[in-house]
């Protein structure tokens, strides 16, 4: 059989038919089509300013966050395969992931993807000031952007505490610390005492404050670990999945990607 | 060969880099602009600072702190940052240029011009993917992910440091009280960052990169991103060690190193040097902290009235009131921890106010 009908017989098959409802992306209709059928290519738009194509223009640098973000869902549902956050399992979990698992490098690609996406983020809001892209009229899709980055170093800082090692608990105990100095709501800070004396008794004190809250207790415990790592794994992952929907479609809304005007 | 390190170590210290760093950060943007963004610079530079690296691996203290797994992202970030602020620079010294010349910018005529997203779009996209993953691929397989001990609470390592993207908060709380380092100043970064595109008016700059179409806003940004936030993480992660001292990159993290603690509160300078009061400092604390409460409060309201008057009528006439005075006001706020930073280096200042009593110290 020559080899070109052997490619017809699978792209005029039924079942190929019923996933491609077009023919190859070869001519300008089939090449509106490939966007326009697609779910996930339908988050561009079908056609955009060639200004926007251009790399080194773009950097591509939100296009590799967003890839970055999914590299951490894939590799992060497969290391809860493996990984129960409590006290008595964490650590041993992820030495066993380590060793016993076979090519075990999911944490690595889980943990340097994590670091990369936080510069990726960086670097990518360092592009949209320095081409003034957050001017009119995306000012709105900026504000979300810095609610994303947010979001992105408290998924990292929420996921360092899970390998429960003494890097993870200190790097965890010294970033919440501040939360104990937050004014009116940390046991040590400004305006605690005030509230106090208003209220007449104690309401903030190392039991009830800001940083309590974080941490689900005085110090980092097990109650800590079950609250990052239902934040790190459920909460911050949708409410980010969430502001990305309506970051990326406020890229489209708001004109594409910026370009001289 | 000591010479050479303890000349760095020396160099290395907070003020004298910092100082440095700020006038190179001058020179480069009002002087150097043009030679900067040649090509040559740029490998130049990277070469340069990836010898820097490669040699001082000799030394065994700067390979501990540099190689250690959770630094790596970090060094890598000084390459990329330095590659990508050198890419905008000469972007930008391109269009300043062709401003002048009374053209239009690079690929205006692009912007008009409309293409298929498949191919153009998405096949750069697919490339850009494969290079990242086959990069992290290749990273995860050279290099384990960090593990130490098994937690243990009653066991403080020295030092005890954050997550490294928070390092610049950290160092911060060398010259600032937790309330301010690590809750008011990170909210008002954020804050500041969603107000931009409401304070910046400026119409000129949008969708091309430019340096003399909007100097004000892209000054403040690299200094407030390359200065006060990255170099803040280069001090914290490198340069910090036992107690939190600082240790010059060739320097042993020794756990005895002596620092004296000579820092002296506004408050002391003033009843104690004047001799006010037999030198005695007043129990009450808002008589005892008078000037620096004064001075806080003037800094933070006669303060965006004088640059209104003086340094910033420009800036006011264009912006309006309410606008001017959120900029003024964010603008001060930055400004804060380089003041603070000099006060502590050279006066020894230790708070404007002391009011431990009240966890509230400036």
């Amino acid at each position: 059989m020559a080899k070109g009908s052997f490619i017809d017989s699978i792209t005029e098959s039924q079942a190929w038919k019923s996933i491609f409802r077009h023919g190859a992306p070869t001519n300008t209709r089939n090449r509106v089509l490939v966007v326009l059928m697609n779910v996930f290519l339908h988050l561009h738009p079908i056609r955009m300013k060639k200004s926007g194509v251009r790399m080194s223009f773009t950097w591509c640098m939100g296009g590799i966050t967003f890839f970055l973000f999914l590299v951490e869902t894939v590799t992060g549902v497969l290391l809860m395969f493996y990984y129960r956050p409590t006290a008595e399992f964490a650590y041993a979990d992820i030495i066993a992931l380590r060793e016993h698992v076979p090519i075990g490098i999911m944490r690595e690609v889980h943990r340097w993807g994590a670091h990369s996406m936080v510069i990726s983020v960086w670097l990518h809001m360092f592009r949209v000031f320095l081409t003034g892209s957050y001017k009119p009229p995306r000012e709105f899709n900026w504000g979300i952007g810095v609610v994303l980055l947010v979001l992105t170093l408290l998924l990292s800082f929420t996921g360092y505490l899970l390998p429960w090692d003494q890097l993870a608990i200190w790097a965890i105990t010294v970033g919440s610390n501040m939360a104990r100095a937050t004014p009116f709501l940390g046991n040590e800070g400004p305006g605690a005492s005030l509230i106090n004396m208003l209220m007449g008794f104690d309401v903030v004190h190392a039991g009830s404050d800001a940083r309590f809250a974080l941490l689900a207790g005085r110090l980092v415990g097990e109650a800590t670990l079950l609250r990052f790592y239902v934040l790190h794994c459920i909460f911050i992952p949708l409410a980010a999945s969430m502001l990305m929907a309506i970051h990326f479609w406020r890229v489209r809304k708001d004109g594409g990607i910026s370009g001289p005007l | 060969m000591n010479f050479i390190t303890d000349a760095i170590n020396t160099l290395c210290r907070p003020a004298i880099l910092f100082t440095i760093s700020c006038g190179v950060f001058y020179l480069v943007l009002f002087k150097w602009r043009e030679q900067f963004s040649q090509k040559r610079t740029v490998i130049a530079l990277e070469l340069g600072m990836l010898a820097f690296i490669l040699v001082s691996m000799l030394n065994p203290t700067f390979k501990d702190v540099v190689t250690k797994p959770d630094n790596i992202p970090i060094v890598g970030m000084l390459f990329l940052v330095l590659y990508f602020t050198w890419l905008y620079f000469h972007k930008a010294v391109i269009n300043d240029n062709l401003i002048a010349q009374g053209k239009d910018v690079e690929n205006k005529a692009e912007a008009k011009q409309m293409t298929y997203t498949w191919p153009d779009l998405v096949f750069s996209e697919f490339i850009c993917t494969i290079v990242v993953w086959c990069g992290l691929l290749l990273w995860s397989i050279v290099l384990k992910a960090p593990l130490e001990e098994p937690a243990n609470p009653v066991e403080t390592p020295n030092p005890s440091k954050a997550p490294w993207y928070f390092l610049g908060l950290q160092e911060m709380l060398v010259y600032f009280d937790p309330w301010l380092a690590g809750v008011v100043l990170p909210t008002l970064i954020l804050v500041g960052l969603i107000l931009v595109p409401y304070i910046d008016t400026n119409p000129k700059g949008n969708g091309y990169y430019t340096f003399k179409d909007r100097k004000l806003a892209i000054t403040t940004f690299l200094f407030g991103f390359l200065i006060l936030w990255l170099l803040l993480i280069v001090y914290g992660t490198f340069l910090r060690g036992p107690n939190w001292n600082f240790f010059g990159p060739y320097e042993v993290w020794d756990l005895h190193k002596l620092e004296f603690l000579k820092n002296v509160n506004l408050s002391e300078y003033f009843w104690r040097g004047l001799g006010i009061n037999g030198g005695k400092l007043p129990d009450n604390p808002f008589i005892r902290e008078w000037l620096g409460i004064v001075l806080t409060i003037g800094y933070i309201v006669v303060g965006p009235l004088l640059l209104k008057k003086t340094l910033m009528k420009p800036l006011f006439d264009k912006l309006g009131a309410p606008r001017f005075y959120i900029t003024a006001g964010l603008f001060l706020m930055m400004a804060s921890l380089p003041i603070k930073m000099i006060l502590r280096w050279v006066i020894n200042l230790k708070y404007i106010v002391a009011m431990p009593e009240f966890f509230f110290n400036i």
